[in-house]
């Protein structure tokens, strides 16, 4: 039977190219777009270099400081002090690593203007995060105190700056007018991990801006290492205590609030609009508006053709129905040929995706992204088919399968 | 074999009403090649697909083989039809995506047999309308008295008891007619099928047991 179903759907797939091409063209395009989405959602959301202990960690990225008569509220990354006089005192956590957000320097190689974004960190970044030295080391706890003009810098950096030559580790490397001399090399961090990303990294106390500054709002985050994972939530109530006892930073803002977050929740605290949500559900709301909305448009115009379709086939209908078919029979029939149909509609994007997954990773547009199909991916993608398949035909097929037959026979 | 039981049938539109057929009453042994005549818009068409329970009248009742079959569910009229009924229609309704021999398998389809045995009478149905050498055709590339050739061919392969020809020569030149009608004569000699047509021609109805003419939706012959 199935394999009869198979025959007549290529069949009817062959003799009606317009309509095979318009069909596949959406559900592939559709596919696409979500396979490449999920596959950046992947990317950006497990664990990967050099931020591999994700299961064992929180993160800091949001401070709050709340004016509760005025409903005024300042929401942004902590300072230095904040982090490191607050977080960093914390008992629960093995170590806290802290770093700023990346900012953009200039320097100039051989008359060619060469972007440097920096980033300053702690001494206790490099043991949080697993950077993968090329060669050198990471600058020490003791340069980091001394003020001394050290710097990490990633791969791409060496290439651009110092050309394909050998160990650049004690060279000096000059940007916006400064010199700082190589510690260390690492490998390139992808900008998709922005809190963690930068092309040169530099001790915080080389920072322009005083990091003994004592405001509460600043430019810096932090990642709290836990011993193991049960002492994650240990972690999360400590902080809550620290925050609660922070003296208020003025009269009029008297309220401080901030969470220790799993890392997708310390991205999406960005969109919640008050203390208890951690914008997550906002979030996965939106991302399932926009999968709809993709989804929407082609399901509407494949089901618009398979309407279209059943008058025309209506004589099939009709003998098939004289000669035996109930109307369950042929509604699966129908349903059957387009799945098949959406099921071509999602090979087809997953080569497309392929394609595209591929050239972004080749491409400069995200430097240091790669990007995978992996099998969860494919699984979403061919579900997503099925989804897609059973939605168009569903409806087309108990309408068709209603026909009466002498109707059917006329084209009715 | 069939036996119609003052069928009526009433078609309701918003402004008329058209009685289509008006206490009609038939019985058709089994084995008998009966014609239907009568002009264009009488109930032909009507009464022969109430007798193939393609259609369910307003009144009255239908019985194949002493079987009262008027309130039988949509399930249960479609395996019946599948069991003893052929059909055959002016316009041959082929179905243009499947070739020849997928055409004449697919009574067989909605029976619990393998695709082995399908092929078998299908291609034995072929043989029978002498187009054995065309399996492997699509319709489109057959003349008009071929196609018909293989609607009789699917309505024979699962080797039905009861034939139901609508004008199955309406639409066909008179030699590629004469064909059609010797393969049906031929099929209720050898095989004993009870054959109902209806035809607009009077000479291949008097090739037949028995002419029943309907006027109006009344049988007056
Ligand atoms: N579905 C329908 N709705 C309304 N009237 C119909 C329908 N089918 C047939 N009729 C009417 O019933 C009458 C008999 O039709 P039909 O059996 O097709 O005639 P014949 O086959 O003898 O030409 C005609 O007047 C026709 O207009
Ligand atoms: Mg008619």
């Amino acid at each position: 039977m199935l394999k009869n179903y198979f025959k007549i759907a290529i069949a009817v797939l062959r003799r009606r190219k317009f309509f095979t091409f318009i069909s596949l063209f959406g559900i592939s395009i559709t596919l696409t777009i979500l396979i490449v989405l999920t596959a950046f959602w992947e990317n950006v959301t497990s664990a990967g270099y050099p931020d591999m202990k994700r299961d064992r960690s929180l993160y800091i990225n949001f401070v709050v400081q709340e004016n509760p008569k005025e409903h005024g509220i300042i929401k942004g990354l902590a300072s230095f002090y904040y982090l490191d006089h607050y977080v960093g005192s914390m008992k629960t956590p093995e170590k806290v690593a802290i770093s700023s957000m990346f900012t953009a320097t200039n320097t100039y190689v051989k008359n060619k203007k060469l972007v440097i974004n920096i980033k300053y960190t702690n001494h206790a970044w490099w043991d949080v995060l697993e950077y993968q030295f090329l060669e050198g080391k990471p600058y020490t706890a003791v340069q980091i105190k001394n003020g001394e003009h050290v710097a990490v810098i990633s791969e791409d950096v060496k290439k651009q700056y110092f050309g394909e030559s050998g160990a650049v580790t004690g060279k000096y490397i000059k940007t916006d007018n400064v010199e700082y001399r190589v510690t260390g090399v690492v490998r390139n961090v992808s900008v998709t991990a922005p809190l963690i990303y930068a092309d040169m990294y530099l001790p915080y106390t080389l920072s322009k801006a005083d990091y003994r500054d004592q405001s509460i709002n600043g430019m810096y985050s932090a990642i709290l290492l836990a011993h193991n994972k049960s002492d994650l939530e240990k972690i999360k109530d400590e902080y809550q205590q620290v925050v609660s006892k922070i003296p208020p930073p003025n009269k009029k803002y008297t309220k401080i609030y901030s969470h220790a977050d799993s890392y997708i929740k310390s991205y999406t605290r960005m969109f919640s609009k008050d203390e208890n949500s951690s914008g997550i559900g906002i979030v996965i709301t939106g991302a399932l508006v926009i999968v709809f909305l993709l989804m929407l448009l082609p399901t509407i115009n494949l089901m618009n053709i398979n309407i279209s379709r059943i008058i025309e086939r209506s004589s099939e209908i009709g003998i098939r129905k004289a000669f035996g078919a109930s109307s369950g029979t042929l509604a699966v029939q129908f349903i059957v040929e387009n799945v098949i149909l959406t099921l071509l509609g999602g090979i087809i994007g997953i080569a497309l995706s392929l394609i595209i997954l591929n050239i972004i990773n080749s491409s400069s547009l995200i430097p240091n992204l790669t990007l995978a199909i992996n099998f969860s991916v494919l699984l979403y993608g061919i579900m997503a088919c099925l989804i897609f398949g059973l939605l168009s035909g569903v409806y087309p097929a108990w309408r068709m399968s209603r026909m009466e037959v002498v109707n059917a026979l006329k084209g009715r | 074999m069939i036996r119609l039981e003052n069928i009526e049938k009433l078609y309701r539109t918003d402004t008329i009403e058209t009685i289509a057929l008006d206490r009609i009453s038939l019985n058709i042994e089994k084995g008998e090649f009966l014609s239907v005549m009568g002009p264009s818009g009488c109930g032909k068409s009507t009464l022969l697909n109430i007798m193939g329970l393609l259609d369910a009248p307003t009144k009255g009742e239908v019985k194949i083989d002493q079987q009262t079959l008027t309130h039988l569910s949509d399930k249960q009229l479609a395996r019946f039809r599948n069991q003893k009924i052929g059909f055959i229609f002016q316009s041959f309704h082929l179905i243009n995506d499947l070739r020849v021999l997928d055409n004449a398998e697919l009574p067989l389809l909605y029976r619990n047999i393998t695709s082995k045995e399908r092929i078998r009478l299908a291609t034995e149905a072929l043989e029978k309308v002498g187009l054995s050498n065309r399996i492997k055709h699509f319709p489109s590339q057959l003349s008009g008295g071929q196609k018909q050739r293989v609607a009789i061919a699917r309505a024979i392969a699962g080797n039905p008891e009861i034939i139901l020809a609508d004008e199955p020569t309406g639409n066909l030149d008179s030699a590629m007619g004469n064909e059609i009608m010797d393969i049906l004569l031929q099929l209720n000699r050898a095989e004993k099928a009870t054959i109902v047509m209806v035809t607009h021609d009077e000479t291949m109805a008097k090739k037949t047991h028995r002419l029943v003419r309907l006027f109006d939706g009344s049988q007056v012959q």
